[in-house]
């Protein structure tokens, strides 16, 4: 009773919302399009355009804007501080542990999890029925990193010496005669295994991708090669991976960034703690649980400039891709 | 994740073609077949495991989660379904009182609106910046992917102010406090914007190689671009759209930072997967739960990306969505 009452009025909201939003837009497309002659064209980019910009200006670009007037500010956005919110991030002790391990990440997760992705996408092609491990190691992508985290939490577990390990992990070391260890407690080894949920969730993402360029590499080139008498490696090296550098790039570009943003493995696994935080999880802490908004805000700065080599990379692409069609 | 995808986008044709060709080319398919199908085969075995594992444990009791492994649990099936009773309908010990029906129904309502918002707006901002050309159209798009980086912990703060306070340039208000933070529409909002540019850039690629020919004999008999677009452009992009639709319900759906930042910490209002989250410190250890609970939490996700896989594929290959 008290469950449909307190429940239906939220599907009302949903729908509500829904027909307000269409019935808006119909009208404004009726009114627009009575216009017609000069007034049509400037009109039309208006009503197209409009509604997008204004969302984008106020959700994207004018918060990176005052982000950045916010990281020169002091923890309450009042008094200008110059660069000090920089400089006790990378001369602070205990930020130095996070930019650590962002480093590690960057330097770890993305290159893994690429080339991970392009020998899947590799071996699928020399084998058949390739569509049912496909749908499995591309799985994870459907889960969320708060599933994930508990998937693998599970496999982490850890009992005190003497009670039966219930983890995989640990029942995989005892049986091989070892120590099972506390192992989200335990730095610097923590890291990687949260590194290792990552890879998990992200592998499935490089093959696909990576298995359509290398479907799309022309037969009659392999065909060639092999005639040639490349098979194997050689092939691989000489003529599969030139061909798919370029797709390689923009996947290794794409897991950088989505490293770099990362937030919640380490929210749900650590939160952060038993130094494993990262740029992305520290910013959150700094702005959401210890409210100092300039040091929050020059973290994000930190990572926004980390990840612009890679954006203007992309656009130049992009752009070059544009040209040739 | 916003995924920044380009390149190498083979048309289906072509992948049909060298797939055909393929079954015939000693050099690509028999070479090493054996050595690739164990291989792969021993990774996805691997890869599928740790899901296993939870599934399995959540059909078990407490007393076999803690004593023995879950691998045993084959050698001496004892299953139950008392885990998921007490997460779906909730009991005072899971710590959930009516359980998690009224955030599963939250899930939905969050993210059906949070799909359908972006795409429709995203889908006639592509149509005009592909086919409605003005001048700095081109450079508004790159801005547009451009901002595919900035971290959505950055947009966090500034739009709970918006929300809350308003706009103001120095005294001057010039737009009110919306009064949507810890409502759902404070949630639907900033999903909105965040998918805007990847959902753009998507659409974009596909609208603007439709065919020239066709948009020019419409605009020809003198359809406006209104009617263009409902009768032309929306028609032909449902694939497209249906790719993004895809994306984009998976993305909302496991969404952590937007809801729990946006919620105001009213909990009542919270989606599955963040009252899950809030769950992991409460159930500590107790694993009956936190496997059920992460089940019923993935189960929908799992069941449209097993069912959708194909056009969710092909909205992450992009430019192929031809």
């Amino acid at each position: 009773m008290s469950f449909w009452s307190e429940n239906l009025p939220k599907f009302g909201q949903m729908f509500g919302a829904i027909a307000i939003f269409f019935a808006v837009l119909l009208a404004i497309f009726y009114i627009a399009g009575l216009a017609n002659g000069r007034t049509q064209r400037p009109i039309a980019i208006v009503v197209f355009l409009g509604p997008a910009l204004l969302l984008l200006i106020f959700g994207l670009f004018g918060p990176a804007v005052k982000t950045l007037i916010y990281s020169f500010k002091d923890s309450y956005g009042q008094k200008w501080v110059g660069f000090h919110n920089y400089h006790w991030l990378f001369t602070n002790q205990q930020m130095r542990q996070v930019l650590v391990n962002t480093i590690l990440w960057f330097a770890i997760t993305p290159i893994a999890t690429t080339a991970l992705g392009l020998f899947l996408a590799v071996m699928l092609d020399r084998m058949k029925r390739e569509s049912i491990p496909k749908s499995l190691l591309f799985m994870p992508m459907a889960i969320s990193f708060v599933g994930a985290s508990i998937i693998w939490q599970f496999v982490y577990n850890f009992a005190n010496p003497g009670d039966p390990q219930t983890g995989l992990l640990s029942a995989i070391v005892l049986k091989f005669g070892g120590h099972p260890a506390n192992w989200i407690l335990n730095g610097p080894l923590n890291n990687f295994l949260l590194m290792i949920i990552f890879v998990w969730v992200e592998t499935g993402f490089a093959m696909v991708i990576l298995s359509a360029a290398i479907k799309a590499v022309p037969a009659d080139i392999m065909e060639a090669s092999a005639l040639d008498g490349a098979s194997g490696w050689k092939q691989f090296r000489g003529v599969t991976f030139p061909m798919v550098r370029g797709t390689f790039i923009v996947v290794f570009a794409t897991m950088v960034v989505t490293c770099l943003k990362l937030f919640d493995i380490v929210r749900t696994v650590t939160g952060g703690n038993f130094g494993t935080s990262v740029l992305s999880n520290e910013m959150y802490s700094e702005v959401f649980v210890r409210f100092e908004q300039g040091k929050g805000s020059a973290m994000a700065i930190v990572l926004f400039i980390l990840v612009t080599p890679i954006l203007i990379y992309n656009i130049y692409n992009l752009r070059r891709e544009r040209a040739i069609r | 994740m916003s995924a920044v995808t380009t390149t190498v986008q083979p048309t289906k044709r072509q992948m049909r073609k060298s797939a055909k060709i393929a079954d015939h080319n000693p050099g690509r398919k028999l070479f090493g077949s054996r050595v690739a199908t164990i291989s792969v085969w021993l990774i996805t075995f691997i890869w599928t495991v740790p899901t296993f594992g939870i599934l399995v444990t959540s059909f078990r009791n407490k007393a076999d989660i803690v004593n023995t492994g879950w691998w045993t649990a084959f050698t001496h099936p004892h299953f139950t379904l008392s885990n998921y009773h007490a997460v779906i309908f909730g009991t005072s010990d899971s710590g959930l009182q009516n359980g998690v029906l009224p955030f599963f129904i939250n899930s939905f309502v969050i993210t059906i609106p949070a799909v359908i918002f972006p795409i429709a707006i995203a889908t006639m901002a592509a149509y005009c910046l592909a086919w409605v050309k003005f001048r700095g159209s081109d450079a508004l798009f790159f801005f547009i992917f451009a901002l595919q980086i900035v971290p959505i912990q950055m947009s966090l703060i500034p739009l709970l102010q918006l929300f809350t306070g308003g706009v103001h340039i120095g005294t001057l208000r010039i737009i009110p406090p919306l009064g949507i933070a810890g409502k759902f529409a404070g949630i639907w909002l900033p999903h909105t914007m965040f998918a805007l540019p990847l959902a753009i850039y998507l659409l974009h690629n596909f609208i603007s190689a439709l065919p020239k020919d066709l948009m020019e004999a419409a605009y020809v008999d003198g359809a406006s671009h209104f009617t263009v677009f409902r009768r032309i452009v929306l028609p032909l992009s449902v694939p497209a759209i249906a790719a993004f639709a895809i994306f984009q319900f998976l993305w909302v759906w496991n969404d952590l930072l937007v809801a729990l930042s946006f919620s105001g910490g009213t909990q009542s209002i919270f989606p599955i997967n963040a009252k899950l989250s809030t769950m992991v410190g409460a159930w500590g250890s107790h694993w009956e739960y936190l496997t059920a609970g992460a089940f019923v939490t993935i189960a929908i996700p799992l069941v449209v990306f097993f069912s959708l896989q194909r056009y969710f594929v092909r909205g992450l290959l992009a430019g192929s969505v031809k």
